[in-house]
């Protein structure tokens, strides 16, 4: 029965989604005050809606209906509660019913947080939101129904994915769909503003705090999946440039070029229609990398159950949000007025600057996973494109983005002076430098420049406030007061590019880390990396539906002997799906990891593998960090207050002569 | 303003080539002719490689497969890469006895497999094969270029490899791909 | 794939890799660290034929590890690098390769970061050249609440 309300549920919200998409579009363009009005109340009932539809799913899951196939294919009785309830997402049709849920959240949102908004943008903007739940409902509904059921159930259903057995995992696919589908209020935004035939200061001002926060999201969800495959792949990687991988990572680069080009269009009302562009990039991106991963035609590690009929179905689906958007640019954009003006050595040359860069890594990042289903297509010849060669170009790519990072925000608006910003920031380049000397002379050429760059980006951001506060050439009282005055977005615009600077630091530490792989016997020890590791003993450990294996080891410094760790790698076999996870140990004290996974057993001995990964636990704490000053920034008054005021914004340009 | 007009269509017209190529991706891969998960051997058009392999021994089997027997076999003829361990073999069974049936000649190497296996699931499974030879170490078979079994290559008269076929064989498969090939390399 | 036996271990499952890392068996690795390290490089840049996106290093099919013997065999018997790659890619072709070869067929893929830089600095540029050149001209068209609030600046 509840499986049924779950379906009856996705059917209504996909009515109301049209009528929401419909209603709200043409009754801004009719200037329907009702109409208009009635959009908020749609966008919160389709909420509703998908939500009663998801709650139903979860309950299938959690009371054990095996009679719903998804149920019965990706639970059982003995999967602990929590895995029960994540279970629903962690397969194709959960999965994609999250994601509807979470889309239809972000109409709620702007149903509810938007008040501030000019009612007929609002309604343009919850119409194009609903326009896009209405697509991928009725894909849900004729495609992939999540509530399908099956007779006679099975006595037993065949148990979630041991893999997906992990807290990590578990709670990875929300927070990574918060982040793709929260770019869709940005995408709505571009799209209504291109009915509307008019992008402003307010625009940029509206825009941004949404993508922030969905940018936010993203950067967690990323991380989140990294470290995942870190502590639970149990090979020592973190990012193996896999197209499910790189789908994730485009957005996220373009999002990081539309927050920044946001913040031209904000002050400086320039960059309109390429952030108008990147906005519809951006989403289209998140569409394509969510739907097309399970197509098929991409050779991926994290391998959907593909079905080539759903493809076809999601690439219509894909033709018509993504198509439709850049027609409409193509047709309207030419209505949008450019403006601003400034040097190319200024606070808005360095963000074009940025733009560039970032968009130039999506281009090569798409390019190169989408390169060789397309070289199969044309040539009929298959060829591999791989971390070597993201290796080689996205590096070159991404130092001038991290060297340009720290000139940026000291440069003033329209024209700035390059050598006044460089002497403001003489200290941070000094410092970078002889980072970067010294390490090159122990590590080699690569690792300095990469720890010398990580250096720049945390030192150039503390000097950007430095130089706000005037610190050290006023007194410390007013310099404290200028401090506190600063807006938060300055505060996490810094610590973001600090964030960075920490990843940077820490993917450097990892590629100079060492690893041994050894069979070893209980009492047996391994020397690795500055440290004595012992096997003291092997011992089962029973869990609630699996069957563990686990090591002990102690290991010691090498040079004075100190205990340094006591570790339990283990392995853990799932009799009902039989497969074998392996339970990494890893033990960090903040600059290095040390890292054991188990592998077979034989002759009374057992197969480890050793890691001492330097700096390893930065990449996820800075990526962290960014998230934090994204947080920060969208905490600022101005952003939540000042934004939706756009006659304000108009006034603030003068009667006459534009602010240039 | 002309070139502002092309360079704001420039996007769409990127959307619409990829778009374009992902629909005929995927109605080709649902027609089976497009998988991105194979890939072409480039042992095709070349003679393959010098090898020598002991035969399964017992009855007829005893002598084994060497490469000069391959590189000018006279007439075109399979070779088939199996094992006992392998499901889709199983499934390819029947199609391999009728092709065989039909007086292909098929020679057999069976790939990392204990010839006492490969006896008994010859007897359950039934025989096709003319000759077989037994590539325990799989070290022939990396030779050839094989990832994967069953693997089965059409040699025409002249020795040289004409196709290759990564799966279990099927009667679409042979009629389309395998039927033609035949007109051309006899 | 799924219609044939793979020679992983593992079979790939819904969203997630299998969890069993590569090198289950010391034995194979080379007791010479610098041969090892040798031998490891060549394996990152190859491609796990029956995987999906691994290195012959990082993976832990059946294939994958003759394969790594192999290199290990040929570095000890002193072939170089190149020859060890021609050698796998004279079997497996190009494919094999995780970082493709320059030629005609791979020259889009290799132009793209130069493509991608050029294109933005023409747009760039250009816009700024027209936009500086238009500024001469005439500034920006007034907005229609810009034209109200003039009207009742200069008609009061």
């Amino acid at each position: 029965m509840i499986p049924e309300l779950g379906h009856f549920a996705i059917a209504l919200a996909c009515v109301i989604a049209a009528a929401q998409a419909v209603l709200s579009i043409w009754g801004a363009h009719r200037g329907d005050a009702r109409l208009i009005a009635a959009a908020p109340a749609l966008a919160l009932g389709q909420f509703i809606a998908v939500g009663l539809s998801f709650l139903a799913l979860v309950w299938s899951g959690v009371v054990s209906d095996f009679s719903v196939m998804n149920v019965a294919e990706y639970s059982s009785a003995l999967t602990p509660l929590l895995y029960k309830i994540t279970g629903t997402w962690g397969n194709h049709e959960g999965s994609i019913l999250l994601w509807c849920l979470i889309l239809s959240l972000c109409g709620a949102t702007i149903a509810v947080f938007g008040r501030g908004l000019p009612s007929a943008l609002r309604a343009r903007v919850i119409g194009v939101l609903g326009a896009v739940s209405c697509g991928f409902l009725l894909f849900t509904l004729t495609a992939s129904d999540p509530f399908n059921r099956i007779w006679p159930p099975p006595p037993d259903g065949q148990g979630v994915n041991p893999l997906l057995q992990d807290p990590g995992l578990a709670f990875h696919p929300p927070i990574l769909y918060a982040g793709y589908v929260g770019f869709s209020i940005a995408f709505a935004f571009a799209v209504a503003s291109l009915i509307e035939g008019r992008v402003d200061a307010a625009w940029g001002r509206w825009v941004r705090p949404w993508t922030l926060a969905a940018w936010c999201f993203l950067t967690c969800g990323i991380a989140l999946g990294s470290w995942w495959s870190y502590y639970e792949l149990g090979w020592g990687g973190y990012w193996f440039w896999d197209p499910v991988e790189n789908a994730s990572l485009l957005p996220w680069l373009t999002g990081t070029a539309l927050l920044h080009s946001a913040i031209v269009v904000e002050k400086r009302e320039a960059l309109k229609i390429w952030s108008v562009l990147l906005a519809i990039i951006t989403f289209s991106l998140s569409l394509s990398g969510t739907f097309l991963v399970r197509s098929g035609l991409l050779n991926s590690v994290h391998a959907f159950a593909n079905d080539p009929t759903r493809g076809i179905f999601i690439l219509a689906l894909l033709g018509i949000v993504i198509g439709g958007s850049l027609l409409l640019f193509a047709l309207r954009a030419p209505v949008l007025v450019p403006a601003g003006i400034f040097a190319p050595i200024s606070r808005e040359g360095a963000l074009v600057l940025n733009n560039i860069l970032l968009c130039a890594i999506a281009a090569v990042v798409l390019v190169g996973t989408m390169y060789p289903p397309f070289v199969q297509l044309l040539f009929g010849q298959q060829i591999s494109v791989g971390k070597p060669f993201f290796d080689s170009t996205v590096i070159p790519l991404a130092a001038p983005v991290m060297a340009a990072m720290g000139l940026g925000p000291v440069l003033s608006w329209k024209r700035a002076a390059l050598a006044p910003a460089l002497i403001r920031l003489w200290w941070a380049a000094l410092a970078a430098l002889v980072v970067g000397l010294i390490a090159a002379h122990g590590l080699g050429a690569i690792p300095a420049l990469g720890f010398g760059f990580a250096l720049w980006m945390v030192l150039s951001a503390a000097a950007e406030l430095v130089e706000r506060g005037r610190l050290f050439r006023v007194p410390l009282s007013v310099s404290w007061a200028r401090l506190r005055q600063l807006p938060r977005a300055s505060y996490g615009a810094a610590i973001g590019h600090a964030g960075l600077g920490v990843t940077v630091a820490g993917m450097v530490g990892m590629s100079l880390a060492v690893h041994s792989i050894q069979l070893v016997k209980p009492g047996q020890t391994v020397a690795l990396g500055g440290y004595r590791w012992m096997l003291v003993s092997l011992h089962d450990q029973p869990g609630p539906n699996w069957m563990g294996r686990v090591a002990t080891l102690q290991v010691n410094d090498a040079a004075s002997g100190r205990l340094v760790a006591i570790m339990h790698p283990g392995k853990r076999s799932f009799p009902l799906q039989q497969t074998t996870t392996t339970d990494v140990s890893i033990k960090t004290n903040g600059l290095r990891d040390l890292y054991v996974a188990m592998g077979d057993e034989r002759g009374g001995g057992v197969v480890l593998r050793l890691h001492v990964n330097p700096l390893a636990p930065w990449i996820w704490f800075g990526a962290l960090i960014m998230a934090i000053g994204g947080w920060l920034s969208l905490s600022d008054r101005r952003l939540r207050i000042g934004a939706p005021l756009r006659r304000v914004a108009t006034a603030r340009r003068g009667p006459v002569v534009p602010a240039e | 303003m002309n070139r502002r007009r092309l360079l704001l269509g420039l996007p769409l017209g990127v959307v619409a080539v990829a778009a374009t190529g992902w629909g005929v991706m995927l109605a080709r891969m649902r027609e089976g002719e497009f998988d991105p998960h194979t890939l072409p051997s480039p042992l095709i058009g070349r003679h393959v490689p010098d090898f020598s392999l002991p035969g399964l021994g017992g009855g007829s089997f005893a002598s084994g497969i060497t490469g000069t027997e391959l590189q000018k076999p006279g007439r075109p003829m399979l070779v088939n890469f199996f094992a006992s361990w392998c499901v889709p073999c199983v499934e390819e069974a029947p199609v391999l006895a009728q092709l065989a049936h039909q007086g292909l000649p098929l020679w057999g190497i069976t790939y990392k497999d204990a010839p006492d296996a490969t006896a008994a699931y010859l007897a359950s499974h039934g025989n096709p094969y003319a000759r077989i030879a037994v590539d325990r170490p799989g070290r022939v078979a990396i030779d050839w270029g094989v990832y994967g079994v069953p693997e089965t290559y059409l040699i025409d008269a002249a020795g040289i490899v004409r196709w290759r076929f990564a799966g279990a064989l099927t009667n679409t498969v042979i009629d389309r791909d395998l039927v033609p090939l035949l007109r051309t390399a006899s | 794939m799924s219609r044939r036996a793979p020679l992983v271990a593992a079979v790939l499952v819904a969203l997630a890799a299998a969890p069993a890392w590569a090198v289950s068996d010391p034995a194979e690795l080379l007791s010479n660290p610098a041969q090892e390290a040798r031998a490891e490089a060549i394996g990152a840049r190859l491609r796990c034929l029956v995987c999906q996106n691994e290195s012959i290093e990082d993976s832990n099919a059946d294939l994958a590890r003759d394969i790594r013997t192999i290199i290990r065999q040929q570095v000890v018997a002193g072939r170089s690098n190149r020859e060890i790659v021609g050698y796998m890619v004279q079997r497996y072709g190009n494919f094999i390769l995780l970082k493709p070869p320059f030629n005609a067929m791979t020259f889009a893929l290799w132009a793209t970061p130069f493509l991608a830089i050029a294109l933005g600095l023409i747009i760039a540029v250009g816009a700024a050249w027209r936009r500086h050149g238009k500024r001469a001209e005439t500034s920006p068209p007034l907005t229609a609440a810009e034209r109200k609030r003039l009207e009742t600046i200069l008609h009061p």
